[in-house]
């Protein structure tokens, strides 16, 4: 068989190997699950109150924590990821251009778990002495970090479809006379959107899937914030709590639900974002 | 002919092996003839002892190579029951579900205490017990309420599944829940590094974790120390157990019996447990 041929048929299995890996994880959670419905543990799990050696295992709050933390992340990340990605693509200088995408590169590869660790010691003691609540690890201090881990991706998938707008728009605008700030705010923001969008539903999942910086800032008290200088916990740093300390007793399996209900939560939040979507292409 | 040769010689190493092991145990002699890796996982109150014994025993024996990580008892558990590590560690006794499900084999050596700690630069020396249950239960929030500064007090706190939690919560708290707004903490160390870095701060952390960044308060006038634990006048100990899938093979046997012996005392007292021997 010759190269043109094969590519096709290599290109389907990758494909089909990741749509069967993404399937496969969502029927190993069904299955682990399980248990938990036959036992009627269902109802014990979503519940608001994570008391385990008080047969209370319920996980809400947790879905509550990563909601938050993941969409007030997104809530500080994306206005400045647009400001940096029309300032790069528009405004900036060569040389400055160069230098700001080779910066926002270089975050991307920056591992969470720095993050995490130079945040214990700059970030969190500054929140506990400016504010004077609570200990320091707290929403806020989760969601500030979060947000410049997703900012990298948000600013370079909205970039590149910048891009790409301004290759076509920037010549016909500037004969008709805009500024360019009039340029950015009247020609190619309307136009991103579609781009945005997807910069967002990337810098969403980015979020919702981080682990260690909520593990390490956000206080992991299994409650509801009352503030966002009080401690929270994300489903996923319950994950990891739970797996450390326990292994076989009932509520282990209450991770499973967490699982769970993470990935629904990506699949239901991806949905409507692309139905949003949906609507606002011209 | 060849290959009888090397079966005849494979065997008569076994039996070496397997001969010496009894004569030399304990002692680093008994590593001479194994090599081959050694993967321990678990408890991160473990960890200074392993990471010692380890050192010299691949320092003796460069042919052994001898992992650590942590991850918690829970980790233990799983990752020994599942064979995907030689040793796993535990900071409590197996769970009857446990043992059932894994076929795991326990090996105490240790006795540890768990500690109530605060910031070195907290006034605050001691408190009665019932200080210590008031404060973890959220009834008292205010350092001034114990004799310390005008501040709120920032309690720290493990996973109700932690070995280390567990015997706090049995023998200090008397099983009383800890306050839920309290700061959850993933392990021994980041308890350390959390309890450092927060003058306001109370947690409670295995007696080997602690060092000069930390100050371990008195419980009722006892100061939590090797000496109290072993004389029992501290209540919150517990054993430190290494675990095994079945029997376990010869180079974690080795490793098993190092850590028993006397030269593994001294290295258990150095990390600030008591040996169990």
């Amino acid at each position: 068989m010759d190269g043109a041929k094969l590519m096709p048929h290599l290109l389907r299995a990758a494909a089909l190997a990741c749509t069967a890996a993404a399937g496969g994880i969502l029927l190993v959670l069904i299955y682990l699950v399980l248990p938990l419905f036959t036992s009627g543990g269902w109802g014990s799990v979503i519940a608001w109150q994570w008391l385990p050696f008080q047969g209370r295992f319920g996980i809400l709050p947790m879905v509550v924590g990563t909601l938050l933390i993941a969409l007030g992340a997104l809530a500080v990340a994306t206005p400045l990821a647009v400001g940096v990605a029309c300032f790069v693509q528009v405004l900036a200088p060569g040389r400055i251009k160069g230098i700001c995408l080779a910066l926002v590169h270089y975050m991307t590869s920056i591992p969470t778990v720095i993050y995490g660790f130079v945040s214990i010691f700059l970030l969190v003691p500054l929140i506990r002495q400016w504010f004077d609540r609570g200990t320091g690890f707290s929403l806020a201090t989760a969601t500030i970090v979060l947000s410049l881990l997703i900012l990298p991706t948000i600013v370079l998938v909205l970039q590149a479809t910048l891009r790409e707008l301004d290759r076509s728009a920037r010549v016909t605008c500037a004969a008709l006379g805009f500024s360019r700030p009039a340029y950015i705010r009247h020609v190619l923001l309307p136009l991103c959107r579609r781009g945005l969008l997807a910069a967002v539903v990337l810098g969403f999942g980015r979020a919702v899937g981080d682990t260690l910086i909520s593990l390490m800032l956000a206080g992991n008290a299994p409650m509801v914030p009352a503030s966002p200088l009080d401690a929270t916990r994300t489903l996923t740093a319950h994950i990891a709590l739970v797996v450390a300390t326990d292994s076989q007793s009932t509520f282990y399996h209450s991770v499973f639900a967490a699982g769970l209900i993470l990935f629904l939560v990506m699949v239901l939040i991806q949905l409507i974002l692309r139905r949003l979507g949906g609507t606002f292409t011209p | 002919m060849q290959k009888k040769l090397i079966r005849c010689g494979t065997v008569t190493l076994l039996m070496a092996i397997l001969l010496t092991i009894p004569a030399w145990a304990g002692s680093l002699k008994s590593f001479a003839d194994l090599q081959g890796t050694l993967d321990i996982a678990g408890g991160t109150a473990h960890i200074p002892v392993m990471n010692e014994a380890a050192k010299r025993i691949m320092t003796a024996n460069p042919k052994i190579r001898i992992t650590v990580t942590g991850g918690g008892t829970g980790i233990g558990v799983q990752k020994a029951g599942e064979g995907l590590v030689d040793i796993g560690n535990t900071g409590r006794a197996l769970s009857a579900e446990e043992v059932a499900r894994f076929g795991l084999r326990s090996f105490a050596f240790a006795v540890d205490g768990v500690a109530p700690v605060v910031h070195s630069d907290n006034p605050v020396a001691g408190l009665s017990v019932q200080q210590v249950r008031d404060i973890f239960a959220g009834r008292i929030t205010h350092w001034q309420a114990v004799g310390g500064p005008d501040a709120a007090i920032h309690v720290y706190g493990r996973e109700e599944a932690s070995g280390t939690h567990e015997v706090f919560w049995k023998k200090l708290l008397n099983k009383e829940t800890v306050v839920g707004s309290a700061n959850i903490i993933q392990s021994n160390g980041a308890m350390k590094v959390a309890v450092s870095r927060d003058i306001y701060a109370i947690g409670y952390m295995s007696i080997g974790h602690i060092d000069d960044s930390v100050k371990p308060l008195a419980v009722d006038g006892v100061l939590p120390s090797q000496a109290t634990a072993i004389d029992g006048t501290y209540p919150a100990v517990r054993q430190l157990y290494m675990n095994t899938k079945g029997d376990p093979k010869p180079l974690a046997r080795a490793f098993i019996d190092y850590i028993l012996s006397a030269e593994g005392a001294g290295i258990i007292r150095a990390a600030g447990y008591i040996p169990l021997q």
